[in-house]
């Protein structure tokens, strides 16, 4: 940290250095998946509310059209993905196990797939910044960085907190990933105006895009579009797992703590992904909703690895086949290798949160025997939070899940995976902390 | 294709790994130790090599024996045992009895690891453990040291040594007397300093050409085997560096106030098994702090408690106890050095 310093560079305290595995998809630009025959399109894709259908079966619904209108303010509409007929709506699987509530589409294969013709088009430029969430809402755009959050909720700030400066966050530190590396070099123009329309929504003078130092090529595209009063720059951070944490980012930039269970617009900062700002740079101002995004498939085991502009709601199966995916006792994974979800069934749709599908080599996830912790400090030199993952680990085997919360800061750990990664014992240090946690909102809702 | 879904595995994030295993460590550890058994071979000759292999052996053994005994899987391969019983080795006399060997190594083992709970419960280092127990069992042949670099070392046993099991060993006064080269007292730098008043020359002591326990004696060799594990990143060099850093400011205070009655920090940094403590006994993972402020509170305090029991206590060989005692403190210091967190809040701040 301190040499990082020295030379210049960007960068927060502790975390990883991780082999990246970009190249195999990050080389071509990025290609459009065809139409699979049936899209399932889940209600619950975003953090918050399900969306309420306003489809009947059997009903013949537009690419673009509204099929499911969002529940109050923390929830957004969803989009038809396809020109076609409404199968059925009801339960499907999703990629966290388990079945939730779902529209499923037969696709009308010889339809030329036009988009439905918009009620509106937004000029960002001379609306009020009501409107303009209210606008941002009715896109259907939530946090494309796999967080799923709802893009309005966090652009309606608190009164009481003055943002100072959107982040916009283009690290993407995960292994593997491309998606918004591909996204900032392909669709520079509507990242610029969705982050204007971000600096209005907030109220925000100025606007850094972070990146990580192994995407130099885009700092060098982005800067000739950058405006000339400096009210958005771009700037280069070291290549460090987590970077991409919106806490470490915000570090590394500025030098700002987000405080401990609160948000950053309490320290007056507003930090977005860079593909839901390009996502709201090309809809808003067309008032289009959200029906396609840009997925890393990738893995050794596949023939065509890259990045795909795939309609949400295309199965998995259909998505995998199309790469060239042969394998079938390979570990597959929906996110990227440090914090992503395994997938249960090949069945299961991508969603707006989906940022990738991984095809893990059996040789990278090789399982261990677990030993006891040796306490050789290999986690708390990695965690960036500056917790002590060996102690949480020893309290966690002693179910005083209480303890882990009240006095080693379980709350603050954002499972990004560092400590389990260095653990010479191979002790699962995150899936503790998960069910501790999850235990301990139990415990609560029952405590009243 | 339900036929695979049956098989994919699931697993939780992270699904990667990058971390050298439990195993390997110790094999590392291991490695790092043999340039130091060579040398205490070539200084002490086949004695200590038969002490070494036997104590290591005894060790394992009593590992491996517990493993069965109480149905568990063998954690032999994991080599910690092995690590333990060449430390406790290097720690003993050149001519240290075999059969004490072993029972220093079963100690060592037995009360010092496996009735904890075995690797990563352990509060004291076990090796530790296992010399303190002798020291107390056996005073005599503890601090019963024999010259280096004898003639025929290489050929012939230090009389003691093959002492019968139970028996007492025979006495090597007259044996060191004959193979010393010039006037050999049989007393070590810290014995004649204690003792006798007499400084031994810090050169003689860094390079390890003196007399003194098997593996302790060549400060030099200690410091470039401890300087590879650092390399490996399977040392915590801040345990070393606050140890010295405990000692030297412990003794150049005694230093400052007296230099004709008390030694110099040099003198306290190189001599007896401070350097082999430093490297190798206090950073014992598991027995040590975790928390980052902790590891220097403890490397201090060992340092500070080994001057002081040299200086004033009636022992020479103080590192041990000072370690010990140290590791007994362990969980006390760690509780009250939690590392702060990101973006704690400020409780003065909260309150407003």
């Amino acid at each position: 940290m301190i040499l990082a310093k020295l030379f210049g560079k960007k960068t927060f305290p502790k975390g990883i250095h991780l082999e990246e595995y970009k190249d195999e998809s990050n080389v071509a630009a990025t290609r459009r998946l065809p139409f699979a025959p049936e899209m399932i399109v889940p209600l619950a894709q975003h953090v918050g509310k399900p969306a309420k259908s306003i489809v009947f079966k059997g009903q013949h619904i537009t690419r673009g059209e509204i099929i499911a209108e969002a529940d109050g303010f923390m929830s957004v509409p969803i989009h038809a993905p396809v020109t076609g007929v409404v199968k059925e709506i009801g339960l499907a699987k999703t990629a966290q196990g388990g079945k939730q509530a779902a529209i499923i589409i037969s696709t009308a294969l010889s339809s030329g797939q036009q988009l439905i013709e918009s009620e509106q088009s937004n000029d960002y430029l001379s609306m009020s910044r009501e409107e303009l969430i209210q606008a941002v809402q009715n896109t259907g755009v939530v946090g494309l960085g796999g967080a799923a959050f709802p893009s309005h909720v966090k652009m309606k700030t608190p009164e009481n907190c003055a943002i100072h400066t959107v982040l916009v966050n283009g690290c993407e530190c995960e292994p593997f990933l491309t998606t918004d590396h591909r996204v900032m070099l392909e669709r520079i123009e509507h990242l610029l105006h969705g982050i204007r329309i971000t600096m209005k929504c907030v109220d925000a003078p100025k606007a850094i895009i972070g990146i990580e130092d192994n995407k130099l090529d885009v700092l060098h595209a982005i800067e000739p579009y950058l405006p000339d009063d400096q009210s958005i720059t771009i700037k280069a951070v070291a290549t460090k797992y987590p970077q991409g944490a919106q806490k470490m980012l915000a570090y590394s930039l500025l030098g700002i703590e987000i405080p401990s269970g609160s948000r950053s617009s309490e320290v007056g900062l507003a930090i977005f992904n860079v593909a839901t700002l390009a996502k709201i740079g090309s809809l808003l101002p067309l008032g289009h909703g959200l029906i396609e995004r840009i997925i890393t498939i990738t893995g050794d085991s596949l023939e065509n690895p890259g990045n795909y502009l795939a309609p949400i709601g295309t199965p998995l199966r259909y998505i995998l086949n199309h790469a060239g995916f042969t394998g079938d006792e390979a570990s597959l994974i929906i996110g990227g290798p440090m914090m992503g979800t395994p997938v249960r069934s090949l069945d299961v749709p991508i969603t707006k949160g989906t940022g990738g599908v991984l095809v893990l080599d059996e040789r990278l996830t090789k399982h261990n025997d677990i030993l006891p912790c040796i306490k050789c400090t290999q986690c708390l030199q990695a965690c960036p939070i500056n917790l002590n993952p060996s102690e949480l680990g020893l309290l966690a085997i002693k179910r005083k899940y209480d303890v882990m919360e009240e006095q080693y800061h379980l709350n603050d750990c954002f499972e990004c995976g560092c400590c389990s990664y260095v653990c010479p014992s191979n002790i699962p240090l995150v899936q503790y902390f998960r069910i501790a946690k999850t235990l301990n909102r139990e415990r609560h809702l029952q405590d009243g | 294709m339900a036929k695979s879904d049956l098989k994919i595995d699931i697993r939780t994030s992270p699904y990667i790994r990058k971390a050298p295993t439990v195993a390997q460590i110790m094999r590392n550890v291991v490695y790092a130790l043999l340039p130091l058994v060579a040398y205490s071979v070539y200084h002490f000759g086949i004695s200590a090599l038969a002490l070494i292999l036997v104590t290591t052996f005894a060790c394992m053994a009593t590992e491996h024996f517990f493993c069965w005994m109480s149905h568990k899987k063998p954690t032999i391969l994991d080599g910690s045992a092995a690590v333990t019983g060449l430390l406790l080795s290097m720690t003993l006399p050149p001519g240290f009895p075999l059969w004490m060997g072993v029972i220093a190594g079963f100690v060592a083992i037995a009360m010092g690891k496996t009735l904890f709970g075995g690797l990563g419960y352990n509060l004291f280092n076990p090796a530790l453990v296992g010399r303190a127990f002798i020291q107390a069992a056996f005073p005599v042949s503890i601090t019963t040291w024999t010259p280096a670099f004898a003639v025929d070392r290489f050929v012939e046993f230090i009389p003691s040594t093959l002492a019968l099991p139970f028996m007492k060993p025979l006495p090597t006064a007259d044996w060191s007397a004959q193979v010393a080269i010039d006037g050999f007292t049989g007393a070590t730098p810290l014995a004649l300093m204690k003792f006798q008043g007499i400084i031994t020359d810090s050169y003689d002591l860094f390079i390890g050409t003196v007399a003194g326990s098997t593996g302790e004696a060549s400060t030099l060799l200690i410091l470039l085997c401890g300087a590879y594990l650092v390399y490996r990143k399977m040392l915590d060099w801040r345990i070393p560096v606050a140890v010295i850093i405990g000692t030297s400011l412990t003794a150049e205070l005694f230093y400052f106030i007296d230099p004709s009655k008390y030694p110099s920090p040099a003198f306290m940094l190189l001599s007896g098994g401070l350097m082999f403590a430093a490297v190798f006994m206090a950073s014992d993972m598991v027995a040590s702090p975790v928390t980052p402020l902790g590891i220097f509170v403890f490397g201090c305090l060992v340092g500070f408690l080994t001057v002081i029991i040299r200086l004033f206590g009636g022992l020479t060989e103080a590192v041990m106890y000072a370690i010990l005692f140290a590791n007994a403190a362990t969980p006390i210091i760690e509780t009250y050095t939690q590392p702060r967190i990101y973006g704690a809040r400020d409780k003065v701040k909260d309150k407003k």
